[in-house]
């Protein structure tokens, strides 16, 4: 999946995503994109770029910041027959306009005995490792895949990111696209090179609800998404060099989640290190330890593993929000560890 | 702007369905609830929210509207549902919670959707204001006829939702009218208590949207206003705030004992009721003569205790149903 050859067309997640929107407007009239600072300046993350130039600022829509009301406002939109692909531009904003997310268009499905769809993608930042402080480089993936009615997908390269993408906006059900700061490949962030890949310039999807492996083996299964597959592919090269053979598995999705990927490599392996840049606790990380324990704890030939950022919220200074984020060596010493 | 004697009678029509609809749950509410009151038994559980004496709020606005238009409604429904032209046996099912309901069953009472008629509604706190607007918007990028109406209560006016919404609808001109229901009380605070202006028509001045106040709950009145309001949305000049002086008759919920009103109040209202008194104008304007409106009164009872029966033969859905419809089909 990760393809490194120099030869193939390799993009930004940014460029990967606005990729995928572009293609998907020009044959759906109904896709339109709303969010603060989406449209001249071409979304803070360039995920937007280029668009409101071919599309016009009808269809690509800069927003008062005002998450509370276009958000809802986009709930009341996909209800209307429209695909709305809004952006909250940092998921820590989250705060300001939960209700919209999961009162609003994560019910009304269900409220409605399904007369009703919600087509909607719903866009927004994680991460940190920049020095952005608490309350802007969270990842909060659990606090999104804890609650029912909305699917939560988090991309970790270029490739995924667009199929993905036009997955979601083909999706009846609200979709919540999750992408990593770090892997956007925005130079002034910091940006991980592993995440642009070679990336067709056909549209196609990529399946919500189904995990990769990214990287066979026999010792270990090493999980984890987004930043946390690259943090996971160097230490799957670290252990290879000590003799140990990880296997890494790409969630891409945590709802659906492919439990059967996971427990499928752990009864080859018998050993699992869970990677997450969310929270310890209540997460991510304890759901995917949870799914292997619930279906056949035999197969565990350690005690599960988690590397995950601590139950503290996240510093400025760098080097103590280094100490707290999950990298490849935190993995290392977990697998010594076990 | 004046009510046709066609508009009239239909106004009055579903002013009476709505008052016997929520007659006939107030009683059957009731029902297994006695001696001990447990909301969770009888029937009809959960929380309750009568509309009766608001009726002319929604007849008002609706009698405008046609089912291509949009309501957002609130956690106290069921007078906007009954005027937009809701599934009435449907919506009878939906709160005694059967598999005929519109949702079947998953949604209750203070989630009434009818995607037939554009009908929707949120139990949070002005929560359908920025839903009203996106559908307006809807309309207005596929340039597709449709105003949304975004019902709440004189107690969300201090949401942030509301003013959000206010702003974007004025910003993008969105063909959305924000109907204000002042029944001067949010559960037990008074508007007093809660908000820093007498009347919430003045706030529209903050959107630069045109704002009214219509007191005494005169379902003319409100024809009149929403009328215009509605007009000027439809003609693509933007949304428009109305606030209505309307009487909660009931309490907030049903169980609730309501010691928090002063002595004497509630007993005015009920003096003010605008059935009988619209009764009584359209007899003294010789819009019909009794006969006529008794027959719409007896076809209204006939229609509600249709719906209610219809409710009661229902069966309950499997319960594994609850495992159904979280995402689109």
């Amino acid at each position: 999946m990760l393809d490194t050859k120099s030869n193939e067309r390799r993009l930004t997640v940014a460029r990967a995503m606005a990729e995928s929107i572009a293609q998907e407007m020009r044959v759906d009239d109904r896709v339109f994109v709303m969010g603060e600072d989406i449209g001249d300046l071409g979304g803070v993350f360039g995920n937007t770029r280029g668009l409101v130039e071919e599309f016009g600022k009808d269809r690509i829509r800069d927003t008062p910041i005002s998450e509370t009301a276009f958000i809802s406002a986009a709930v009341g939109a996909a209800m209307d027959g429209m695909r709305p692909v809004v952006e909250l531009m940092f998921v820590d904003f989250f705060g300001v306009c939960f209700d919209a997310i999961y009162n609003l268009m994560a019910k009304n499905i269900y409220f409605s005995g399904g007369q009703s769809s919600v087509p909607m993608v719903l866009m927004t930042s994680t991460g940190g490792g920049y020095s952005d402080a608490g309350q802007h480089s969270q990842c909060l993936y659990g606090s999104f895949a804890h609650l029912p009615g909305m699917k939560v997908v988090s991309p970790s390269n270029a490739y995924d990111a667009k199929g993905l993408m036009t997955a979601a906006m083909r999706d009846d059900s609200p979709v919540i696209y999750m992408y990593h700061k770090g892997l956007q490949g925005m130079g002034w962030l910091g940006t991980e090179p592993g995440a642009n890949v070679n990336t067709p310039e056909s549209d196609y999807t990529v399946e919500i609800g189904k995990a990769k492996v990214l990287r066979e083996g026999t010792d270990v299964t090493l999980v984890g998404l987004a930043m946390g597959v690259h943090n996971a592919l160097k230490a799957a090269d670290n252990l290879a060099e000590q003799g140990v053979s990880a296997e890494v598995i790409d969630l891409v999705s945590l709802v659906p989640l492919d439990r059967e990927t996971v427990i499928n490599s752990v009864a080859k392996t018998g050993r699992l290190i869970v990677v997450d840049e969310d929270y310890n606790s209540y997460g991510v990380s304890g759901e995917i330890i949870t799914t292997v324990c619930e279906h056949d704890i035999s197969k565990l030939k350690a005690a599960p593993k988690r590397v995950t950022y601590p139950d503290v919220p996240i510093p400025f200074a760098r080097n103590m929000e280094q100490f707290c984020l999950p990298n490849a060596d935190k993995i290392v010493a977990a697998y010594k560890d076990m | 702007m004046s009510p046709t004697k066609e508009q009239q009678l239909w106004m009055y029509e579903n002013m009476v369905v709505s008052r016997r609809f929520e007659e006939s749950i107030e009683k059957i509410y009731m029902e297994g609830k006695s001696p001990a009151f447990n909301m969770a038994n009888g029937p009809i559980p959960g929380e309750m929210h009568l509309s009766n004496g608001q009726e002319p709020v929604a007849v008002g606005v609706c009698a405008h509207l046609t089912k291509d238009d949009i309501v957002t409604a609130t956690h106290r429904p069921h007078h906007q549902a009954i005027a937009k032209g809701v599934d009435l046996k449907k919506m009878a099912a939906e709160i005694f919670g059967k598999v005929t309901g519109l949702s079947g069953g998953r949604g209750g009472h203070m989630h009434i959707f009818d995607s037939n008629v554009n009908f929707a509604c949120s139990g949070i706190i002005a929560q359908g204001c920025g839903p009203a607007c996106g559908a307006a918007l809807s309309r207005k990028m596929q340039n597709k006829p449709g105003v949304a109406v975004a019902f709440l209560g004189e107690g969300a006016v201090n949401q942030g939702a509301f003013h959000e919404a206010m702003n974007l609808a004025a910003v993008w001109k969105l063909p959305v009218v924000f109907v204000v229901e002042d029944n001067a009380w949010g559960i037990s605070v008074s508007k007093a208590d809660s908000t820093a202006v007498p009347r919430n028509d003045v706030r529209a001045a903050a959107y630069g949207m045109p704002g009214h106040f219509i007191e005494n709950n005169d379902p003319y009145a409100i024809f009149e206003i929403a009328g215009q309001a509605i007009e000027r949305a439809r003609a693509g000049e933007g949304p428009t705030l109305i606030e209505i002086e309307t009487f909660r008759l009931a309490g907030h919920f049903m169980g609730d004992a309501e010691g928090y009103r002063p002595e004497g109040e509630k007993d005015a209202l009920f003096e003010k009721d605008p059935i009988p008194s619209m009764r009584e104008r359209l007899l003294a304007d010789g819009v019909s003569d009794a006969a006529g409106l008794d027959k719409i009164e007896a076809d209204a009872l006939a229609r509600v205790e249709e719906a209610i029966q219809f409710a009661r033969d229902s069966e309950y859905a499997p319960d594994e149903d609850a495992l159904t419809s979280v995402f689109a089909a």
